[in-house]
């Protein structure tokens, strides 16, 4: 036997807490939230954050993470966070959102609060489908995509296009930092925790809005293994939405 | 050496892990399920694990812990 003590190499970030998470096989939710606690805990934050949440798979998140949440109606998260933000200045406000409700019904919320520049973060969750409602089409769906409301795939010339939230958001001028990254393989989560923790640096050091689009799999209303829904992230999704960091400060 | 430990109840059996493991150290194991039904992973120990922990990093359910 070797004398040298055994060392914990990869451990549960602090702010995690034990809960098992709800979310089905090969979903990304909670890799998310994963790279949202070790964000939380290298900037230490665990006591001076709020975590405001929008409806969709991620809803639960006041279940998973030991901070202060706040449950915001459909698509609001931006316009509540921008309002506890202002309130109180010290705290750290984050908002945890998916594509059906950022880049649907929160569309207005979203543009305004970057527009402003509130002094906020953005966690965007893109699958390409409304989840937790039962995998209707959404915005971001991509096209030719089988969805419940689109059975022979999404047209773009019935149902328009997929619309690309990072780049929109980039441009905008109260924008300090946009990014779009990706959960499919070992060197694209890499990149999203350091992604991530640059859209919470943009918060801690007052440079302005900062978002991160993360995309991920949804194997469930995909109707695919896990296995399958990783490869169709490389072969679809990441071509029509290109990964990169589209505005940084 | 390495050596993971996998925390049941959490596993839901994706498989990433098992993707993701250059030493093909983790498999599904179809005999054993969790309170939920999920077939989970499996840690099998033949020192040939160097706990890169890589398993733990692609983990959507935060399920493994690694040690070295």
């Amino acid at each position: 036997m070797s004398a040298i003590a055994e060392k914990k190499v990869f451990s549960t970030p602090q702010v995690l807490k034990d809960n098992v998470y709800h979310f089905c096989p090969g979903c990304h939710h909670g890799l998310v939230h994963r790279l949202a606690a070790e964000a939380l805990d290298d900037y230490n934050l665990a006591t001076s954050a709020v975590g405001v949440i929008g409806v969709g798979c991620g809803v639960f998140l006041y279940d998973y993470l030991a901070i202060d949440c706040c449950e915001a109606p459909h698509g609001r998260a931006p316009a509540v966070a921008a309002g506890i933000k202002r309130t109180n200045p010290g705290a750290f406000v984050f908002t945890y959102q998916g594509d059906g409700d950022l880049a649907a019904i929160g569309t207005s919320e979203i543009i305004h609060a970057a527009n402003r520049g509130e002094q906020i973060t953005v966690i965007f969750v893109n699958n390409s489908v409304y989840g937790m409602t039962g995998g209707q089409m959404a915005p971001t769906t991509l096209p030719g995509q089988k969805t419940t409301t689109t059975p022979a795939g999404r047209s773009p010339l019935n149902d328009g296009h997929p619309v690309n939230m990072a780049e929109i958001i980039a441009i905008l001028p109260g924008t300090a930092y946009s990014a779009r990254v990706s959960c499919h393989n070992l060197k694209g989560i890499r990149t999203a925790r350091k992604a991530m923790h640059r859209a919470f640096q943009a918060q801690v050091e007052k440079r302005g809005f900062a978002l991160i689009e993360l995309l991920s799999a949804c194997p469930t209303n995909w109707r695919m293994t896990p296995q399958q829904s990783l490869q169709r992230m490389e072969d679809e999704m990441i071509p029509a939405y290109p990964l990169g960091t589209y505005k940084d400060f | 050496m390495g050596r993971v430990t996998v925390k049941e109840e959490r596993c839901k059996g994706c498989g990433y892990c098992i993707e993701a493991c250059s030493s093909a150290n983790l498999y599904l194991d179809r005999d054993k399920r969790n309170k939920s039904g999920y077939s989970v992973a499996s840690f099998k120990d033949d020192e040939q694990c160097s706990g890169c922990a890589l398993c733990a990093e692609v983990c959507p359910d935060v399920a493994l812990e690694v040690y070295r």
